[in-house]
C-alpha cells in the first residue's frame, strides 16, 4: 500500500521533513506533498541583518520549491482548514488531499494588529519590525535617515520566534550608530515583558552584562499593551511609558490562521499541542508536529527545527509501520547571537539544561556564552550550511539532535 | 524546595513559592498566598481569573498565557493587572496553587 503523506509549510521544518521522507520511501512506497501559500523560502536568521545593509533581500530569498527533492508534489495554496476526523485537507483553491500522516510545520503568524495602535498612524514610518522581509527593507531606509534620538527595541510578549534576535538587533544597532558616528546622538533602549534580557538564568545575566556594556538601557517587566505613534509612546498594561522616535517591534505571534478554522487541532493563539518528545500531535495519533507551530516549550527557532526534524522523520516512518514512537527528542535548540562589530556569541541548550560557558561541540570547539569573531564566522557560514545540508535533510557532521554535555560547564564562572 | 505551613496546612513550595503538588490547594491556602503576595482580599473578579487558571491548569496540563487570559477568562488584560500587578498569569498561577506559566523560553 503506498502511503500518502501531506506536510502542510515549505519553510525550514517542511522542507527539510518533506526530503528526509522522499529519501527515506520509494515513490511506489509513499507519495508525498508539500503545502504553502507562496513560493518564497526566507532564510530567516538573515532578517536581522537586513536592516543595516548586511545582506539583501535578494541573498536571503529563494523559491520553495526548488529546495524540494524530485518526486515531491508542491502545491501553492493557502490551506482553507484540515479535517481531522476524516484525515483530509481542503486547500482555498479547491484541492482535497487526503492522508495517512500529517505533518504540520506551517510556522506562525505576525499579529501586529492585535496591540492596539500598532499598525494604526506611525505603522510603518517611525514604527517598524524586522521579522518580515517588507518590514526589515522599510526598517533599512528609515535606519539610513535617522540622525538622532531614542531608538526603542521592544518584544510585546513570548513566544516568539528566535528570542535573542531582538538582542542582536539591539546590539547590531550599536555597533551601526557607531559606525555612522552618531553612537552619543542615539538613546538606545531595550524593552521586555521577562524580568531579565533574556528568558535563562545565566545567559540573562551575560546578556544583561552585554547591554550595560554597550550603553543599551534595559526595562523589564514591561507588558506592552498598547502604542501611541502619533506621540511616540510604548505603553504597558499598567501604564507605564516609555517614550521613542523609532520603534523596533517585535509583534505577538500565532499559530498560522488555518489552524484556528480547524476543530480540535490547535490551541487558543493557533499552536498545535504536541508531546514535547515524540514530536506527535495530542490532537491525533496520525498528526505530527515540527518547529514554531508547536506548543511545546523550548524556542521557536530553526535550530529546533533541525533537531526535530531527525526525530520526526524517525516517527512517521514508525507510526506507518505500527512501531511504538521514539521519545528521543531531548529539547535542543542551539543560537548564535551577534553582538556587531563582527563577534556574536552561541547558546545550546535543551529541556534539562539552560545555557551555560564552555564549547560546542565538545571542549574543543566553538565558545559558548562568550563574544568571539569565530561565532561570528559560524554564523555566516551556517547560511551555506542552511542551504546545501539541513534543507536538503542531510546531517551535520559532529552536529547530533541530541544536546551535547561534554564541553560544557555546568557551574558557571563569576560573570 | 521547602515545606512550610499555609493556612494550617503543611504544603511543599518551589524557591519561588509556586506549590509543588497542586492537589494540596485549598481555597483558603489561596487567600494565604494573595497576601503575602500583597493582595489584600481577593475579590470576585480575582477568583473568577483564578479558577479559570486551576482549572484549565488541571485539564490540560499547561497553565493559560496572559493573552489566553485575556481572551478567555472574561477579564481584559488590562483588569487583569490591576487584579495582579506586574504579573497576571504568575500570580494568578500562584495563587490557584498551579505551577509557574511556561510560557517564556
Amino acid at each position: 500500500m503506498t502511503h500518502r503523506i501531506v506536510v502542510l509549510g515549505g519553510g525550514t521544518g517542511g522542507t527539510m521533513v518533506a526530503n528526509r521522507l522522499r529519501r527515506r520511501y520509494g515513490e511506489d512506497e509513499a507519495t508525498i506533498a508539500v503545502v504553502d501559500r507562496d513560493d518564497r523560502h526566507v532564510y530567516q536568521p538573515g532578517l536581522v541583518f537586513l536592516p543595516f545593509g548586511l545582506t539583501d533581500s535578494d541573498e536571503i530569498v529563494r523559491p520553495r520549491q526548488r529546495q524540494l527533492r524530485g518526486g515531491i508534489d508542491f502545491h501553492q495554496s493557502e490551506v482553507e482548514h484540515v479535517d481531522i476526523e476524516e484525515d483530509e485537507v481542503v486547500l482555498e483553491d479547491g484541492t482535497t488531499l487526503q492522508y495517512d500522516v500529517l505533518v504540520v510545520a506551517t510556522g506562525v503568524v505576525l499579529q501586529p494588529e492585535e496591540t492596539e495602535g500598532l499598525t494604526g498612524p506611525g505603522w510603518n514610518e517611525r514604527m517598524f519590525t524586522f521579522y518580515d522581509i517588507a518590514g526589515a527593507e522599510q526598517l533599512a531606509r528609515a535606519l539610513d535617515s535617522f540622525d538622532g534620538g531614542r531608538v526603542v527595541v521592544n518584544l510585546v510578549d513570548m513566544p516568539i520566534k528566535c528570542p535573542v534576535a531582538p538582542l542582536e538587533f539591539a546590539f547590531l544597532a550599536d555597533a551601526y550608530f557607531s559606525e555612522r558616528h552618531l553612537r552619543d546622538k542615539v538613546e538606545l533602549t531595550y524593552v521586555t515583558p521577562l524580568d531579565g534580557a533574556f528568558t535563562k538564568p545565566v545567559a540573562s545575566e551575560r546578556l544583561a552584562g552585554l547591554l550595560s556594556d554597550k550603553r543599551i538601557e534595559l526595562v523589564t517587566e514591561f507588558a506592552a499593551g498598547e502604542v501611541d505613534g502619533e506621540r511616540g509612546r510604548l505603553v504597558s498594561w499598567d501604564e507605564r511609558e516609555v517614550p521613542f522616535d523609532l520603534l523596533v517591534t517585535v509583534p505577538l505571534h500565532g499559530g498560522a490562521a488555518y489552524v484556528g478554522r480547524s476543530e480540535g487541532l490547535g490551541d487558543d493563539l493557533g499552536f498545535v499541542p504536541t508531546n514535547q518528545r515524540t514530536l506527535q500531535s495530542l490532537a491525533k495519533a496520525n498528526i505530527f508536529a515540527i518547529g514554531d507551530a508547536t506548543n511545546i516549550p523550548t524556542s521557536k527557532a530553526g535550530s529546533v527545527a533541525h533537531f526535530e526534524g531527525e526525530v520526526l522523520e524517525d516517527n512517521v516512518a514508525r507510526f506507518l509501520e505500527d512501531r511504538e514512537l521514539s521519545t528521543a527528542y531531548d529539547g535542543h535548540a542551539n543560537c548564535f547571537i551577534e553582538t556587531g562589530f563582527g563577534k556574536a556569541l552561541l547558546i545550546d541548550f535543551n529541556y534539562e539544561q539552560e545555557p551555560v560557558p564552555g564549547h560546542f561541540p565538545t571542549a574543543i570547539g566553538l565558545p559558548l556564552l562568550k563574544e568571539s569573531r569565530l561565532n561570528h564566522l559560524g554564523k555566516l557560514m551556517f547560511q551555506w550550511l542552511y542551504w546545501h545540508v539541513l534543507l536538503p535533510g542531510r546531517d551535520i557532521p559532529g552536529i547530533s539532535a541530541e544536546m551535547p554535555e561534554s564541553g560544557k560547564r555546568s557551574q558557571p564562572e563569576p560573570v | 524546595m521547602t515545606t512550610t505551613e499555609i493556612a494550617g496546612v503543611a504544603v511543599e513550595r518551589d524557591a519561588e513559592g509556586f506549590l509543588v503538588d497542586p492537589a494540596q490547594w485549598t481555597p483558603e491556602i489561596g487567600e494565604e498566598i494573595a497576601r503575602e503576595s500583597g493582595i489584600p482580599e481577593l475579590t470576585p473578579r480575582h477568583w473568577q481569573v483564578v479558577r479559570f487558571m486551576r482549572e484549565r491548569y488541571l485539564a490540560t496540563g499547561t497553565a493559560p498565557s496572559i493573552r489566553s487570559l485575556g481572551k478567555e477568562s472574561g477579564v481584559p488584560i488590562k483588569e487583569l493587572y490591576q487584579l495582579f500587578p506586574k504579573g497576571p498569569a504568575k500570580l494568578a498561577a500562584k495563587i490557584g496553587g498551579i505551577p509557574k506559566p511556561r510560557g517564556c523560553i
